[in-house]
C-alpha cells in the first residue's frame, strides 16, 4: 500500500535548484546568532586560560580581580569541584582507551596551552576581560611534548597518569598477517612516510555560550554554538552535573559555520550553566579568535608509515598503514573514534585491494585538543590511498589514470566488501569509472599530457593530479557503530516530527542541526514533494531540545543521508492516515484513494477528491473520524539506517610550479562527484565548492605549527592561512548520480566530498609538476618554501 | 564617556560610550544592530564591514569616537521599502552564502565594489574581496552573485 503511495506522488522539487528559505534573514542581517543574544540582566564572562602548555597549578589568587570595578565575581576550578569531567563520548573499539577529559575550568593541572583555570563574571565584557589581567596565577612549568612520535618516546614527559608513554590507544583494523605476507611477495613496495599536518578549522563564527538558571525550579537553558544540541543535553546532565535532562534546555541559535569543531562538548558550555546558577543572573561568554585556536579543537595530525605492494602491471595488493595520531593534551568528546572507525577503516578507497592493515596509535601530546575536522578521518585515509596510488605509479613508471582503473572496484562488485575492514559493512553502489571518465573529459587529460611535454621542453613546470575517492557518509547504523561495534558511546539514528496543522500548513521538526548547510530548504523540498503541498507551507524547525525530537545532530553527512529519511518516513505515514481520512470522507473503501499531488482521489475518478488542506482540517477538528483513527496529521519517525552511505567521485587539480620560488598556482580544479541522488543541486555544488577550498588550503597553505615548549605559533588569521578568493580559480564541477539502496531517497550525502577529494588531487600534482626533477614527495602544506626547498635539494 | 552623534542607515543616533569603544561595539551593542558581526580580533575576516562616509571599513578597527559626524550604512540599511539590494537578491539567487556569518561583510565589501561603476571582471572581484574571509562557500557563488548583481548595472549603490 505504502508503494502504491510513493509512486503515485509527485517528485517536482526533487533535484530542482530552489533558493535557499533561510537566506532572506541571513542577507538581511536579521538573523540571530549567539552573540546577537541579549538576556535581561545578563552579565559577562571571560576566562582565564594557560599560558603554559604543561604546568602544575600551585594556587590562583583571585582577590584583586574580584575587587576590579564592573566584576560581580570570580570563579576558579574549585568552585567547581563538584561537576564530573566532561565525558569521552566515543572510545576506539577492540582496545583500552586510557581517557583523560577536561573540566569546566582546570583545577591542579594543565595540558595545553588555552585551558581555562579561572573565570571572570562582570557586568561588560570590557570589564571582565579588564580583570583577568588582575588574577595570579602560581605556576609551575612542567616540560612539554608537541610531536606525537617524541611523545612515545622513553623519557618523553608523562601528560597524564593513566597514559603509558602517552598512548590514548593503540588500536588496529585488518589482517596484519595477510598483509605482510602480501607485501613479502609483492613485485614492489612502495613506503613512504606522510604527515597529515594538524588544521585549525576556523568557523567564521567563532564559539559561544550562554546561560539562565531558575533558582525556583533548578532548570538552566543554555544557549550554545552547537552542531548537536540534543547530545550537548545528554551529556551535560546525565555525565557532567548529574541531573534528569528534563532541568536542562539546550538551544543552538543561528549557527555561523561548524566543519565539525562545534559537534562537541566544550569546558565553557558547562561553566556557563554553572556561572549562571552562582551568580542568579544569565551570562555569555563569547570566544574571541584568539581563543578559538587554542581552546577549540583542531582536526588531522597524523604520521603514517605507510608500506603498499604492488604487481608489476600496477595491480595493488597490500595496503600497510602504521599511524599515530596526535590527540591533544585533553581528549575532546569523539577524538579516539575519528582516527580508527573513520580512518582505518577507509584504507581501500576506491581499489580492490586483497591485503590492508592498519595500526594507529593515539597519541597525548602538550597541544590542543584534536577532533573531527571536515571529513574526519575519510580525508587522512583518501590522503594516505590517493598519495599510494600516485606513488606506485611513479615507481612503476605507469599512468596514474592506468593504475586507477586497474584496481577500481567494478561496479558490478557492489554490494563490496573492502577486504573485511568495514567490520560488517559493505560499499553500498559505486561507478567510479564513470565519474573518472567525465573528469579527464572535462580536463582534456591527454591533450595536457602533451601540453606538459611541451613546457617540460621549455623549462616549466605544469603538473595534473587525480583524486579518485570514496568516502562514508549517513553514519551511522547503531548497531554497528555503538559500544560493542565500533564504541560509540550511543545511537546514531536520526528523528523527525511531522504534523500537518488545520489550515495544511505543515511544521517538521528535526533532531538534526543546519549551521549552514540549508536544512530549512532541503527537507521542506521533500516534504513539498511528497505531500504536494506548496513549498511556502512547509516550514523546518531544529535546534532546541524543547520542541524537537531527540537526534544526534549534524556532522558527517548524515542529515540528507539519515535526518531527511526520517522526514521522508513520517511524510508516507501521514500520507497513509491521510488516505483513511479521504476514504471515510469520500465513503469509500481505502484502497480505492491514490494520493497524488496534494490530494486524495478515487481511483478513476478524480474529480472525487479531498485536497490535504480539507483532510487535515478534517482531522484537526476531530467531529468525524474514521472509527480506530485519533486526530491529527502527526506522525514521529526515527531512522536507523541499515548501513552507511558511500559517495565517490574524480578531482583533477591542474598546476603550474615556479621552479624559482617554489610558488604553486592552481590553475584549474576539476570535479566530478557522486552523491546518489540530488536533493537540491544548488545547495550540494555549495557544499562541493566550500570543501574543496578547505581541501585544497590544507595541500597549499594551511597548518597549525607549535613550538617545542607547546606555543601555538599559528594562533590568529594574520599566522594561519585560511584562503582567499584570490586564490582559486573557477571551480569545474560536474556529477554523476548513482542513488544509494540504503534509502528510499537514494541520496549519500554530500558535505565533506570536496574536502576528502581535493587534498591528495592537489599534492598528486605538484608532484607530477616536479617529476623531472626527481622529486616523488614533499609533505604538506606545499607553501613557495618548502616547495623551494624540495627543488634546491633535487637539483643538489 | 565620550559623545557619538552620527546618522546610521539614515536615522540620526547619538550614544554615550567609554573612549575605547569600537565602531562595531556601538553598531551592535549601543545600537543594537547585529547584522554586522566580529570575527576575529586582528582585523582580517571583514564580518564587520560597513559603510562610513559611503566608504566600505572594518568597523572593528575604528574607534566609535571617530565616526562621530559620520554617515554609517549596515546591511540592515540596504533594503529600501522592503525591497533587497540587488546585491542581497543576487546573494540569495546565486547561493552566495551558507552560515551567512561572512555575508553581511562580503555584501558591503561588494557594495563599495559596485559603487564605483563598471563591470567588474571576476579577478577585480576576488582581488576586491581581499578583506573578506569566508569558511563555507569557497568563494565561487560569492563571485557569481557580484557578478550578477554588477550585470544589472543600475541600483546597486547603498
Amino acid at each position: 500500500m505504502t508503494t502504491d503511495v510513493t509512486e503515485a506522488t509527485t517528485t517536482d522539487l526533487i533535484g530542482k535548484p530552489i533558493k535557499r528559505v533561510e537566506d532572506p534573514r541571513l542577507v538581511t542581517g536579521s538573523a540571530k546568532y549567539l552573540d546577537d543574544l541579549t538576556l535581561p540582566g545578563m552579565a559577562h564572562v571571560a576566562i582565564l586560560r594557560s599560558p603554559y602548555a604543561h604546568a602544575r597549578i600551585g594556587g590562583i589568587d583571585t582577590s584583586a580581580a574580584a575587587a576590579a570595578p564592573g566584576v560581580i565575581g570570580v570563579f576558579t576550578g574549585k568552585d567547581f569541584e563538584h561537576l564530573d569531567p566532561l565525558p569521552c563520548a566515543w572510545q576506539a573499539a577492540g582496545t583500552e582507551n586510557f581517557t583523560a577529559t577536561p573540566r569546566a575550568l582546570e583545577i591542579d593541572r594543565v595540558t595545553f596551552t588555552g585551558a581555562g583555570v579561572a573565570a571572570v563574571v562582570a557586568e561588560s565584557r570590557a570589564a571582565a576581560e579588564d580583570a583577568l589581567a588582575l588574577i595570579e596565577v602560581d605556576w609551575e612549568p612542567l616540560p612539554a611534548v608537541v610531536d606525537p612520535e617524541a611523545a612515545v618516546a622513553e623519557g618523553a614527559p608523562q601528560i597524564h597518569e593513566n597514559a603509558a608513554s602517552n598512548i590514548v590507544m593503540d588500536w588496529s583494523c585488518g589482517d596484519a598477517e595477510a598483509t605482510q605476507r602480501a607485501l613479502g611477495e609483492a613485485d614492489v613496495v612502495v613506503e613512504q612516510r606522510l604527515v597529515n599536518q594538524r588544521l585549525i578549522p576556523n568557523a567564521m563564527e567563532a564559539r559561544g555560550a550562554a546561560a539562565q538558571h531558575e533558582a525556583a525550579t533548578g532548570e538552566y537553558t543554555v544557549w550554545m554554538t552547537s552542531q548537536a544540541p540534543h547530545v550537548m543535553r545528554l551529556l551535560m546532565t546525565a555525565f557532567v552535573f548529574g541531573i534528569p535532562e528534563t532541568k536542562m534546555r539546550c538551544i543552538a541559535p543561528q549557527v555561523g559555520g561548524g566543519f565539525g569543531s562545534k559537534i562537541y562538548l566544550y569546558p565553557e558550555y558547562v561553566l556557563m550553566a554553572a556561572l549562571a546558577e552562582k551568580v542568579g543572573r544569565p551570562v555569555k561568554w563569547i570566544e574571541t579568535r584568539r581563543e578559538n585556536y587554542v581552546a577549540t579543537t583542531h582536526g588531522r595530525d597524523h604520521v603514517t608509515y605507510l608500506r603498499v605492494g604492488a604487481k608489476r602491471d600496477g595491480t595493488i595488493t597490500a595496503i600497510s598503514a602504521d599511524t599515530y595520531a596526535n590527540l591533544g593534551g585533553i581528549l575532546s568528546t569523539i577524538a579516539p573514534g575519528i582516527p580508527t572507525t573513520l580512518y582505518g577503516r577507509m584504507l581501500s578507497g576506491a581499489y580492490r585491494i586483497p591485503a590492508i592493515y592498519c595500526r594507529v596509535r593515539g597519541v597525548y601530546t602538550n597541544t590542543g585538543m584534536v577532533d573531527a575536522y571536515r571529513g574526519a578521518g575519510r580525508p587522512e585515509a583518501t590522503y594516505a590511498v590517493e598519495r599510494a596510488v600516485d606513488l606506485v605509479a611513479r615507481e612503476l613508471d605507469l599512468d596514474p589514470v592506468e593504475v586507477r582503473r586497474r584496481n577500481f572496484i567494478a561496479p558490478e562488485a557492489f554490494p563490496y566488501d573492502p577486504a573485511g575492514i568495514l567490520n560488517g559493512l559493505k560499499y553500498d553502489t559505486g561507478d567510479y569509472e564513470k565519474t573518472l571518465a567525465r573528469a579527464l573529459e572535462i580536463v582534456g587529460y591527454d591533450d595536457f599530457r602533451a601540453k606538459q611535454e611541451q613546457a617540460r621542453r621549455d623549462g616549466r613546470y605544469l603538473g595534473i593530479g587525480l583524486s579518485t575517492y570514496v568516502e562514508m557518509c549517513g553514519v551511522a547504523p547503531s548497531a554497528w557503530i555503538g559500544v560493542g561495534g565500533e564504541g560509540w558511546g550511543a545511537g546514531l539514528w536520526e528523528s523527525a516530527n511531522v504534523r500537518v496543522h488545520l489550515t495544511g500548513k505543515v511544521v517538521v521538526t528535526a533532531g538534526t542541526q543546519s549551521h549552514g548547510q540549508g536544512h530549512e530548504t532541503t527537507m521542506a523540498q521533500v516534504v513539498a514533494s511528497e505531500l504536494g503541498v506548496p513549498l511556502e507551507d512547509v516550514t523546518v524547525e531544529h535546534s532546541d531540545t524543547q520542541g524537537t525530537p531527540f537526534g544526534y545532530g549534524t556532522y558527517g553527512s548524515r542529515s540528507a543521508a539519515v535526518g531527511t529519511v526520517a522526514v521522508h518516513r513520517s511524510i508516507q505515514r501521514i500520507k497513509e492516515k491521510a488516505r483513511r481520512l479521504a476514504a471515510h470522507m469520500l465513503e469509500t473503501s481505502v484502497e480505492d484513494i491514490v494520493y497524488e499531488d496534494g490530494k486524495a482521489y478515487v481511483k478513476g475518478a478524480p474529480d472525487k477528491a479531498k485536497t490535504i488542506q480539507e483532510i487535515a482540517g478534517a482531522a484537526a477538528l476531530g467531529y468525524d473520524l474514521p472509527p480506530g483513527d485519533e486526530p491529527f496529521l502527526d506522525d514521529t519517525a526515527y531512522y536507523d539506517p541499515p548501513n552507511c552511505t558511500f559517495p565517490f567521485g574524480a578531482h583533477i587539480a591542474v598546476v603550474e610550479v615556479d621552479a624559482e620560488t617554489g610558488e604553486v598556482k592552481l590553475e584549474r580544479y576539476v570535479a566530478v562527484d557522486d552523491v546518489g541522488t540530488v536533493i537540491n543541486p544548488l545547495i550540494v555544488d555549495g557544499q562541493v565548492h566550500g570543501g574543496i577550498a578547505q581541501g585544497v588550503a590544507q595541500a597549499l597553505w594551511e597548518g597549525a605549527t607549535y613550538d617545542e615548549d607547546g606555543q601555538l605559533l599559528t594562533s590568529s588569521l594574520m599566522e594561519y592561512a585560511v584562503p582567499k578568493a584570490e586564490l582559486f580559480p573557477t571551480l569545474e564541477l560536474d556529477r554523476t548520480v548513482t542513488p544509494t539502496d540504503v534509502n528510499p531517497l537514494g541520496v549519500k550525502g554530500a558535505g565533506e566530498t570536496g574536502t576528502i577529494a581535493s587534498t591528495p588531487a592537489v599534492v598528486n600534482a605538484v608532484v607530477d609538476a616536479l617529476a623531472p626533477l626527481g622529486i616523488k614527495h614533499i609533505d604538506m602544506p606545499l607553501t613557495p618554501e618548502r616547495v623551494w626547498r624540495a627543488i634546491e635539494e633535487a637539483r643538489a | 564617556m565620550e559623545t557619538v552623534a552620527l546618522e546610521i542607515n539614515g536615522v540620526r543616533r547619538e550614544v554615550q560610550v567609554e573612549p575605547r569603544t569600537l565602531l562595531a561595539e556601538l553598531i551592535r551593542d549601543h545600537l543594537g544592530l547585529t547584522g554586522t558581526k566580529v570575527g576575529c580580533d586582528t582585523s582580517q575576516c571583514g564580518a564587520c564591514t560597513i559603510h562610513l562616509d559611503g566608504k566600505a571599513v572594518k568597523s572593528c578597527t575604528v574607534l566609535a569616537v571617530q565616526a562621530d559626524g559620520s554617515t554609517v550604512t549596515t546591511i540592515e540599511g540596504l533594503a529600501r521599502n522592503g525591497a533587497l539590494h540587488p546585491l542581497q537578491e543576487a546573494f540569495w539567487a546565486k547561493h552566495g552564502l551558507q552560515c551567512g556569518f561572512c555575508t553581511p561583510g562580503m555584501i558591503m565589501t561588494a557594495a563599495d565594489l559596485l559603487a564605483s561603476g563598471g563591470n567588474p571582471t571576476d579577478d577585480e572581484i576576488r582581488h576586491a574581496l581581499e578583506g573578506n574571509l569566508c569558511r563555507c562557500t569557497g568563494y565561487e557563488n560569492i563571485v557569481r552573485a557580484i557578478r550578477e548583481a554588477a550585470s544589472q548595472g543600475t541600483g546597486v549603490t547603498a
